[in-house]
């Protein structure tokens, strides 16, 4: 189904990481947000209270798709506003108990920037290692515990290479030692069933462009009891703990897009999933091109490749010339024209980071586009390795990486 | 300020680290839900507290009994008349 306009040309939109288009059900929840109900929350007056209403109605629909109370739920601007607020809010609340805190190699960069903000504050990081599958084992996290450990972050789930961690076993560790459990669950929550009671944590980040949900809305779940410290102060918007008059379009949208995953989400796993099974058997058909992250353990809509010889930019841009869009890397470090600390944390040299590439897929996407994608990508590869000056070194014997 | 120990309340409302003025939209909420003669304790590090809650219990006709310190936070104890 060809979600973006263009000149005619088949469109094949493979980055759903990246982002979701929005569902045309959530867009028309939104809407009178936009227009006629454009109170503000707090006013006691009746549009004032009707905009309160949709709020707590949203904040409803999206506790019940990761079994909370809506209580738990305080709406943010973003997955990484969430994330931000829960590792500094959580470490500051608990400084006096200790200031060491552990997160993973393959948390996202709002965790990862967070963590160094803290340890500038005079906190004590520990980055976890992990496997070459992207897993971090709950026992060594276990092992880097030390009675000043106040806060453990662990990512559900990488958006760049899929995998997805261990949380249950690793919040049972937590909760034995009573240290708080928070988890980026930005790139599962809405795509695979998510209960907070049994995965055990205490925090929880999501956001809403992740789901068919519309941009800028995104929450953090704070179990009961849990006190944390505000990131935005100000006023008494979400029980006090999240200032600013509410982005009320985007949190009903973002309510909206929760009851439609909830409801739907099995038989999106499952579209998914067999385009996913797809692309990872005929890519890998391609010499020279490895699967990153846990062949079966991962994100039922992501397949990620490091491509050897090749450059991920030059890849994309040839793919995106046939109307193919997909990613290397995250955004931010396909930006940077940086190697994935991600990538090199499960053991990818330099050079064979630098052609990762990432295709996640969504309920637009067809068998037809996976086939026609499937026809091209090897003849780009063909394409970019004749030119390629690290091909020509290969041929004359240099040694191919083997995948650990 | 009055400083009281031991005091047992009914019902206890944990607002650490929630802005102003949560301790006084909570309490209202709180009181509201209260029999007469119940005990409502109010956890905060809200320094405002301080001086509202005690003006905010004068000025609806509730007991204003005490607080006291710990940690590094505030309790209240407030009972309803």
């Amino acid at each position: 189904m060809n979600i973006i306009p263009g000149d005619g040309m088949r469109k094949c939109y493979f980055d759903y990481v990246a982002t979701n288009p929005l569902h045309p059900e959530v867009l028309n929840t939104m809407m009178p947000y936009f227009k006629e109900e454009f109170g503000n929350p707090l006013s006691i007056y009746e549009p004032g209270q009707r905009a309160k209403k949709a709020i707590e109605e949203a904040r409803e629909q999206v506790a019940s798709m990761i079994n909370a109370r809506p209580s738990t739920i305080i709406f943010t601007s973003s997955g990484a506003e969430a994330n931000s607020f829960a590792l500094k809010g959580m470490a500051i609340a608990k400084q006096n108990q200790g200031n060491h805190v552990i997160v993973s190699r393959v948390e996202h960069h709002s965790i990862l920037s967070s963590a160094r903000f803290l340890e500038k504050s005079g906190f004590v990081v520990t980055y976890l290692p992990v496997d070459k599958y992207g897993f971090v084992d709950p026992e060594a996290v276990k092992d880097s515990i030390t009675k000043e450990t106040i806060v453990i972050s662990i990512i559900h789930a990488s958006s760049e290479i899929g995998t997805i961690e261990p949380i249950k076993e690793i919040a049972i560790v937590a909760q034995e030692r009573n240290i708080t459990m928070h988890t980026d669950a930005v790139a599962t929550t809405g795509n695979i069933p998510i209960d907070v009671k049994d995965l055990g944590v205490d925090l929880l980040s999501m956001a809403a462009h992740q789901f068919y949900g519309p941009k800028g809305a995104g929450a953090l779940y704070v179990k009961r009891g849990v006190r944390i410290v505000p990131l935005i102060c100000g006023g008494i918007q979400e029980g006090g703990r999240r200032a600013g008059t509410e982005n009320v379009p985007a949190i009903v949208g973002m309510g909206k897009a929760a009851e439609i995953a909830k409801s739907g989400m099995s038989r999106r796993i499952e579209h998914c999933k067999k385009l996913r099974d797809k692309i990872i058997e005929g890519v890998l058909k391609i010499p020279n091109v490895h699967l990153t992250g846990h062949h079966g353990n991962r994100l039922p809509h992501h397949a990620s490749f490091v491509v050897e010889f090749i450059e991920g930019e030059a890849m994309l841009l040839m793919l995106s010339m046939k109307g193919i869009y997909s990613a290397s890397g995250s955004a931010c470090t396909s930006k940077a024209l940086k190697s994935s600390p991600v990538l090199l944390s499960i053991g990818i040299p330099t050079a064979l980071a630098q052609g990762s590439i990432v295709f996640s897929l969504g309920m637009s996407n067809t068998e037809e586009e996976v086939d026609y994608f499937l026809e091209e990508f090897p003849r780009i590869i063909n394409r970019l390795r004749e030119m390629s000056p690290f091909m020509k070194k290969k041929e004359g014997g240099s040694k191919c990486y083997t995948g650990g | 300020m009055k400083f009281v120990d031991d005091i047992k309340a009914d019902v206890t409302a944990d607002i650490v680290y929630m802005m102003c003025p949560m301790h006084i939209l909570k309490l209202d909420e709180m009181v509201k839900g209260l029999e007469n003669g119940q005990v409502l304790n109010i956890l905060t590090d809200y320094d405002g507290a301080l001086e509202d809650i005690p003006q905010w219990c004068e000025r609806t006709g509730n007991e204003f009994i005490g607080m006291k310190e710990t940690e590094n936070f505030y309790e209240f104890y407030v009972r309803k008349t």
